[in-house]
């Protein structure tokens, strides 16, 4: 599993993280994030645990370029996502990550394949039904690609989800929480997909969960409490 | 991206998210396409069968016989000719006797078009190669039908007897209903002379026909356009038949801006449409913005889908506005032309355009601010609302309305108006509304739970429940405008007149038969009538500068300048007159009018042509110029049918002139057959029925009205789908309420009363300030305009309020049905 173990992909410079706080909270802004620091090198796979209000989502948030830190910096490929604007970062986003979220995300109105189609599109890729149908087929979705995301289970909702992450070959993968919706016999199937497809195309995999086991099947883990980082880094 | 644009649109579609939208946006273009169709319609019947509405690529038309020189040029020119007189006449068959509109034409009538006749009323027609020949007469079934005759019978004209050979069924140059009073009778003009019609002080028209190639009919033109003298017009193919084009333009403007009234509803719908529109696509717009989609490429794609949805809307509202403008040609066709031609395309870019501009004005505010969704919504929904929609993001939307406006109205002074107008109401409306709103608050929390229930719900929801208050009170405004407040003005008008009002008018009296007329009154009790004399005269000059149709910008000032028209004379001011300013002549202690050469004229037209007390008119009659002094200014009672007169003057200065007499008096209908009688023994004479020509106005009247409620049935359900816009933006609340509601044991009973009552007050609330509005326009309408005496309308207070609760309720009800209907695990779930 550690093979190619090779430069940083991912690298984090003192992340800070804070939002104005609620009236009736003393202060007037909330700690979310403080002082991360840390590396993730490419094929890698991290695990970030903490209880809820940890701050895990926010860290995955930042990692990603959908929020901008209060202090600190994200270089994905040594580039500061800090530095870009939102739409660079948005094509950033396209090229090199790939995401997976608990709720699934999948646009209810389009089909398996259409959403697995969609960040191909997006990105310009002509073959996009032809990829979309082989990453569909590969999570064993392939007689299923014209139902929309009510005619599918949850699992299989995910497994749409993981092939539309996968689907551009995403340097990085993140994932939130991707078993939390699923029952634990669905949810090991999807996360051995997960693994599976991370070592057939070396991606660089980070998960946020609070499920110690599954946490336990990556190669590091991120213990995060309050805000900060207690382990692992 | 324009094919994830189109599929993620085909999939709203299938999901019925674009419903409202789309049925606002057909309403708007419906309503505007159906009138532009329509008056398109109309158009080119004027434009591209110019020629056939002439009869004619040319034509002359003079109150005086033709002038010799023309007929030469035109020989010169080798330009086809021919000619004919109309003229409005009394006809007679056995003992009854109408008025006809007669045309008497020379074999070559008519140049351009074709006569259709047929052997019997509504038999199938056949097309004819010109008119009767002598002896014979083609007449409208109408006639036929007044008369008791039938093709085969005699019919005088004059002093002419007529076989009616076929029934007239088409004439290229006949006008619609509006411009006709009566029946047609046609004949040839060589049996005119032996009629004995065509005397001093007949209203004969003069119509010289051309027709030939472009350029003869443009040199014949250039050359005789200066030499046109008083009473001469020419009409060609681009300026053909004025009469018909204003009212055209009049008709385009009223029903156009009827139609707006409907596309300013159709917009808050299709503002609170867009706005759940783009609510209910955050989160997807959360998704592609982390999938790695631009900001540029969100904008690019809901451009995309606005411009489809706009090209789709504005193809198939054309479509149904196209058809929906049949109803408008069936009701008021016929008033303009005979036969309308199909339409051209040209709406369709209008509604084209319509479809855009809503959407570009009203629907892109909301959705443009999707691309702004916060990225980070993905992973905490509360992120990223939409920002409260604002009067400043809708000033584009509002500008586009503006536009719509001025270019329905078609001058900018009415535009402005009509602008002023509208916002007027809206704010009057929204006051109202408010007012109402936050009186339904303070209502003691009392009764039905259900009933609690459904007020809490509209005070909740201010801003929508206000909204719809206006939009509904709009609609109902109009309705109640056309529908009772019409009604009573209709009935002040004709109450106002008294039972005995003359409904007989006798023009053409000769002075030679002003005795034995006099006497055949008597004779045959026919009531004792005064006879006043007229003398045609045309203005030449006021205050020694002379007067020339071009120097008036006003329509009708131009009309009254071109044409003759009537001086009277008389010792005593009479009766319908009041003096507004100068003296009335004073006869001196011989009886005489010391200075004859006085004028006293009716106000209303003194303000058109400009002239004013002390100036002097110069008159000319019958070639020689009468001269004399405005000395006073009279107002004129016209709608008491007594006869009137613009200009009168002493005795003395007119009496010696070419006159002719007319009287008017109150004919009991029973006694109908003594006018028949009259018409026997005077065949010159011309009676105008005023009671039929009233019924006939009363229909025009009504088919007006009948065609502008239905442009307002637009407005209507343009109303409704702001009503269903607003139940649709609160509905995944509601349905979520409900579903908790009834999980904790409330039956559907008790749901259904609660939505019912919401509906109900909402509707009877806009019925209040329905009533409210159309009460005081009613009333500015019968003081100010029509100078009536209005009585307020108890129906209004009643009827408003009670077809608001049913209407909104039953509307309300049917829209909400799902909030009822789906079983609360469901909704429970999916929230």
């Amino acid at each position: 599993m550690l093979q190619s173990l090779s430069e940083v992909v991912l690298k984090v410079e003192g992340l800070g993280k804070d939002v104005p706080a609620l009236a009736g909270e003393g202060a007037d802004r909330l700690t979310i994030l403080s002082d991360i620091s840390l590396a993730i090198r490419g094929g890698e796979s991290v695990a970030i645990i903490g209880p809820s209000g940890s701050g895990k989502s926010t860290l995955l948030g930042l990692l990603a370029g959908l929020d901008d830190p209060s202090r600190g910096r994200v270089l994905l490929d040594g580039v500061d996502l800090g530095a870009l604007g939102e739409d660079d970062r948005a094509s950033l986003r396209a090229e090199k990550l790939g995401f997976v979220f608990q709720s699934f995300q999948l646009l209810p109105m389009l089909t398996a394949l259409e959403n697995v189609m969609l960040p191909l599109e997006l990105a310009g890729r002509t073959d996009a039904h032809g990829r979309a149908a082989e990453v569909l087929a590969r999570v064993g979705l392939g007689e299923r690609l014209q139902h929309t995301p009510l005619q599918l289970s949850g699992g299989e909702q995910q497994r749409v989800a993981i092939a539309r992450a996968f689907a551009v070959g995403p340097s990085l993968l993140l994932a939130d929480e991707p078993t939390g919706n699923l029952d634990p016999h669905t949810g090991e199937r999807v996360i051995q997909l997960l693994f599976d497809l991370n070592r057939e195309q070396g991606t660089t995999l980070v998960l946020v969960t609070h499920d110690r086991e599954l946490a336990a099947r990556c190669d590091r883990v991120l213990g995060l409490q309050d805000g900060r980082l207690v382990s692992g880094a | 991206m324009m094919r994830l644009a189109l599929r993620l649109l085909r999939r709203d579609w299938r999901s019925g998210e674009l419903r409202v939208l789309l049925a606002a946006l057909l309403i708007a273009v419906t309503c505007v396409t159906a009138v532009a169709f329509f008056t398109d319609r109309i158009g080119q019947a004027l434009n591209r069968q110019a020629g056939e509405l002439l009869g004619a690529d040319l034509r002359l038309l003079a109150d005086h016989p033709i002038p010799p020189a023309w007929r030469e040029q035109a020989g010169t020119l080798g330009l086809r000719q021919a000619e004919f007189r109309a003229f409005r006449s009394m006809v007679m068959a056995g003992e009854g006797a109408r008025l006809a509109e007669i045309k008497a034409a020379a074999p070559a009538y008519p140049l351009r078009g074709q006569l259709r006749i047929a052997p019997a009323s509504f038999a199938a027609s056949q097309a004819v190669a010109g008119p009767p020949p002598r002896g014979q007469a083609w007449v409208e079934p109408l006639l036929l039908q007044q008369l008791g005759l039938n093709v085969g019978d005699r019919i005088e004209v004059g002093d002419v007897t007529l076989r009616i050979t076929a029934v007239l069924s088409a004439e290229p140059d006949r006008s619609g209903a509006m411009f006709s009073i009566a029946p047609r009778l046609l004949m040839n003009l060589a049996d005119l002379p032996a009629s004995g019609l065509e005397q001093e002080g007949s209203r004969m028209q003069y119509v010289l026909l051309l027709a030939g190639p472009a350029e003869a009919v443009t040199r014949f033109r250039v050359a005789m356009a200066d030499r046109l003298a008083p009473g001469e017009r020419l009409e060609g193919v681009r300026d053909a038949r004025p009469e018909i084009r204003s009212a055209l333009q009049r008709a385009q403007r009223f029903l156009g801006l009827a139609a707006v009234v409907g596309v300013v509803l159709a917009c808050v719908a299709i503002a609170m449409a867009a706005r759940r529109f783009a609510r209910r696509h955050l989160d997807t717009c959360a998704v592609l913005r982390c999938l790695g989609a631009r900001q540029a490429q969100i904008n690019r794609l809901f451009l995309w889908q606005m411009l489809t949805l706009g090209l789709l809307a504005g193809a198939l509202g054309s479509l149904l506005g196209f058809a929906a403008q049949g109803v408008l040609a069936a009701l008021l066709g016929p008033l303009f032309v005979v036969s309308l031609p199909p339409a051209s395309l040209l709406p369709v870019l209008m509604g084209l355009a319509v479809a855009l501009g809503g959407l570009l004005g009203f629907a892109l505010p909301p959705v443009m601010q999707l691309k702004s969704v916060p990225t980070l919504r993905v992973l905490r929904r509360e992120l990223g609302g939409l920002r409260p929609a604002s009067a400043g993001s809708y000033l584009l939307g509002l500008a586009v309305l503006a536009a719509l406006v001025a270019w329905q109205a078609g001058d900018g002074r009415l535009a402005l108006a009509m602008i002023a107008g509208l916002a007027a109401t809206a704010l009057v409306l929204w006051l109202g509304a408010t007012l109402l709103v936050r009186l339904l608050r303070r209502l003691p929390r009392r009764g039905q739970v259900a009933w609690r229930f459904g007020l809490a719900n509209l005070s909740r929801r201010p801003g929508a429940s206000v909204a719809q208050v206006m939009a509904f009170g709009l609609g109902l405004m109009v309705l109640l405008l056309l529908g009772v407040v019409r009604e009573d003005l209709l009935d002040a008008w004709a109450g106002r007149l008294p039972a005995d009002a003359p409904n007989r008018f006798v023009i053409n009296i000769q002075p030679g038969q002003l005795a034995e007329v006099r006497a055949f009154f008597r004779e045959v009790g026919l009531p004792e009538a005064e006879f006043h004399p007229m003398v045609r005269a045309r203005l030449r000059a006021i205050a020694g500068k002379p007067v020339v149709a071009d120097d008036y910008r006003d329509e009708h000032a131009r009309s009254l300048v071109e044409r003759e028209f009537n001086l009277s004379w008389a010792t005593q001011l009479p009766v319908d007159n009041t003096l507004v300013a100068g003296r009335w002549w004073q006869a001196g202690s011989d009886g005489k009018i010391a200075d004859a050469a006085q004028f006293s004229v009716e106000e209303g037209i003194a303000r058109r042509l400009g002239i004013t007390l002390g100036e002097r008119l110069s008159y000319d009659i019958a070639g020689q110029t009468v001269t004399a002094t405005v000395t006073s200014l009279r107002s004129v009672q016209w709608d008491s049918f007594r006869a009137n007169f613009f200009v009168l003057s002493p005795p003395a200065l007119l009496q010696d002139q070419p006159a002719s007499y007319i009287t008017s008096f109150f004919l009991d209908p029973r006694h109908a057959e003594r006018l028949d009688a009259l018409i026997k023994r005077f065949p010159n004479l011309t009676v105008i029925d005023v009671s039929a020509l009233m019924t006939q106005i009363r229909g025009i009247i009504e088919r007006v009205v009948l065609a502008v409620e239905y442009v307002f049935l637009f407005t209507l359900a343009a109303g409704l789908t702001v009503l269903y816009a607003a139940i649709q933006s609160s509905l995944d609340e509601r349905l979520r309420e409900n579903a908790v509601l009834r999980a904790l044991g409330a039956r559907r009973r008790r749901l259904w009363q609660s939505l019912a009552s919401e509906f109900v007050t909402l509707g009877a609330l806009a019925g209040v300030l329905a009533a409210a509005l159309a009460s005081v326009l009613g009333w500015v309408l019968a003081r100010q305009v029509l100078e009536l005496d209005y009585t307020f309308n108890l129906w209004l207070w009643l009827l408003g309020p009670l077809v608001g609760g049913l209407g909104v309720g039953l509307a309300g009800l049917l829209g909400t049905r799902r909030v009822v209907s789906s079983p609360p695990l469901v909704v429970l779930r999916q929230a």
